[in-house]
């Protein structure tokens, strides 16, 4: 087990967006998240690296490291909760101000204080990894939303997270550019990541996720391995939504 | 004849006198107006900037003091500042040079209106970088100096190139407080030929190169610094 959360409960003012919900990632595992826009998945999955605070939730690591949200945290246990994982956002958020490699190197020599060249080549490998070889010295704009994605992987694996966290990573790309970077989240789990991915796409939870989860309203509507809820949903919820995503497609 | 000869030695008369009052006013303007804008635009812009980072705290207490000095200063006229400083602290026992005074005056009133700039430079960056700096296990400080401002730095250049240049005229208050910058220069001169038109015309001019001048480095600066906004 890699992370076991209880009771995680999030609003916004009156807005209960999560309601009492239960997760455990196990090591080596990628878990999906599906559901309805609005269903709370990404708030969900920004809880888990406190991008957003949970009013109430107790979190456990593997390492022995827990956090009880009821309580206020301090600093220190909020910025190890933060390393704990990468995270890769739907419109990528790289540092327009920095190079490709820049931005690979950032976690690394200004957070964790290594060796700028040993950073570098690190960051070179990472970005080899997600087939970039030959874009390392371009800025953000310079790229297509499919490469600067890629670079916000390599970004996010460069601080070595125990967990990597994707929201809806391919949402904002063009069709022709989603299939470069589900490629390279394919490859990570290969590798072995721990994973928790938000997203529609169906095809890459039925062929890359162990575990998945199906959210509505706030609640944790059915989940299990993917064979059992992707093809045979019990709740008419999960069954709905399947149906009506996959006309989409 | 006799009146074109005299509009003709009037004319030089002109020439010779605004070449003579060039030299002591590009001195004015070398010896007090420049140092003296560039001075209070540094200080400026160091208050501003923890002005501006005050008044983003989410502490209420932290935020007060700076919104109490941004409202002060921009609701009170920039000379009568400027004769609090030089004539009013005497009254309390600190008497200050015209020069000294003229850099507290100015740097506080630079202060107050850039940290507005700076302000709404770093409320214009995106949200998610701030995200994004966090997610890469920065604290706020961190995030702020390497991820934020640099952005945010693009974002101000055009607003505070205007701030530069309304203090690089603004210093002509200082002659009011006894400071020889380039319009006293161009005071005492008339006081003493009467030549009012020529002499004033002949500072406007001097301020405008100045000007013109900046906003030409303005434009090199903004050039160099596009790439750090995404496009």
């Amino acid at each position: 087990m890699l992370l076991s959360i209880n009771g995680l409960t999030k609003s916004f003012q009156d807005l209960h967006v999560i309601k009492n919900v239960d997760i455990t990632v196990e090591k080596g595992k990628v878990v999906t998240i599906m559901g309805p826009s609005g269903s709370g998945k990404t708030t969900f999955l920004r809880c888990l690296n406190g991008l957003e605070l949970p009013e109430q939730g107790h979190y456990q690591f593997g390492d022995g490291f827990t956090l009880d949200f009821t309580q206020k945290l301090t600093k220190k246990d909020m910025l190890r909760l933060r390393r704990k994982s990468g995270m890769v956002f739907q419109s990528y958020h790289l540092f327009p101000h920095k190079t490709a490699l820049q931005n690979v190197m950032e976690g690394p020599v200004i957070v964790q204080k290594k060796d700028k060249q040993i950073a570098r080549n690190e960051a070179q490998q990472l970005l080899t990894k997600v087939g970039l070889h030959d874009k390392m010295d371009l800025y953000p704009h310079q790229l297509s939303g499919g490469q600067q994605q890629r670079v916000g992987i390599a970004r996010a694996l460069a601080i070595e997270p125990e967990l990597m966290l994707f929201d809806e990573p391919t949402s904002a790309l063009d069709p022709e550019l989603v299939g470069e970077v589900l490629s390279v989240i394919k490859e990570l789990a290969n590798e072995g990541w721990t994973m928790v991915v938000v997203t529609h796409e169906v095809s890459f939870a039925r062929h890359v996720s162990d575990h998945v989860i199906f959210m509505d309203g706030g609640h944790i509507v059915e989940q299990g391995p993917p064979k059992d809820v992707l093809e045979k949903p019990k709740e008419p919820r999960t069954q709905q939504f399947l149906t009506r995503i996959v006309k989409e497609r | 004849m006799f009146l074109v000869n005299n509009v003709q030695v009037g004319l030089t008369d002109n020439v010779d006198l605004i070449l003579q009052a060039l030299w002591p006013m590009v001195e004015g303007a070398i010896k007090y107006t420049i140092p003296l804008a560039l001075v209070s635009f540094f200080i400026g812009i160091i208050i501003a900037l923890i002005t501006a980072v005050m008044r983003l705290s989410p502490i209420r207490l932290v935020r007060a003091p700076a919104t109490f000095y941004v409202s002060a200063i921009r609701g009170t006229p920039l000379l009568v500042q400027l004769f609090i400083v030089f004539y009013g602290l005497p009254t309390l026992g600190i008497t200050l040079n015209p020069l000294p005074s003229a850099v507290i005056a100015f740097s506080l009133n630079v202060g107050a209106y850039a940290s507005e700039i700076i302000r709404a430079s770093i409320s214009s960056i995106p949200k998610g970088q701030w995200e994004a700096g966090y997610t890469i296990g920065m604290n706020y400080t961190t995030t702020l100096r390497r991820i934020i401002l640099p952005q945010a730095t693009r974002v101000s250049i055009p607003p505070l190139s205007n701030t530069f240049i309304s203090l690089i005229k603004d210093t002509s208050l200082a002659s009011m407080i006894l400071v020889t910058e380039l319009f006293r220069k161009a005071q005492e001169i008339a006081a003493t030929t009467y030549q009012f038109m020529l002499l004033y015309m002949e500072a406007a001019v001097l301020y405008w190169i100045i000007c013109f001048a900046l906003s030409i480095v303005q434009e090199v600066v903004e050039r160099r610094l596009d790439r750090y906004i995404a496009k």
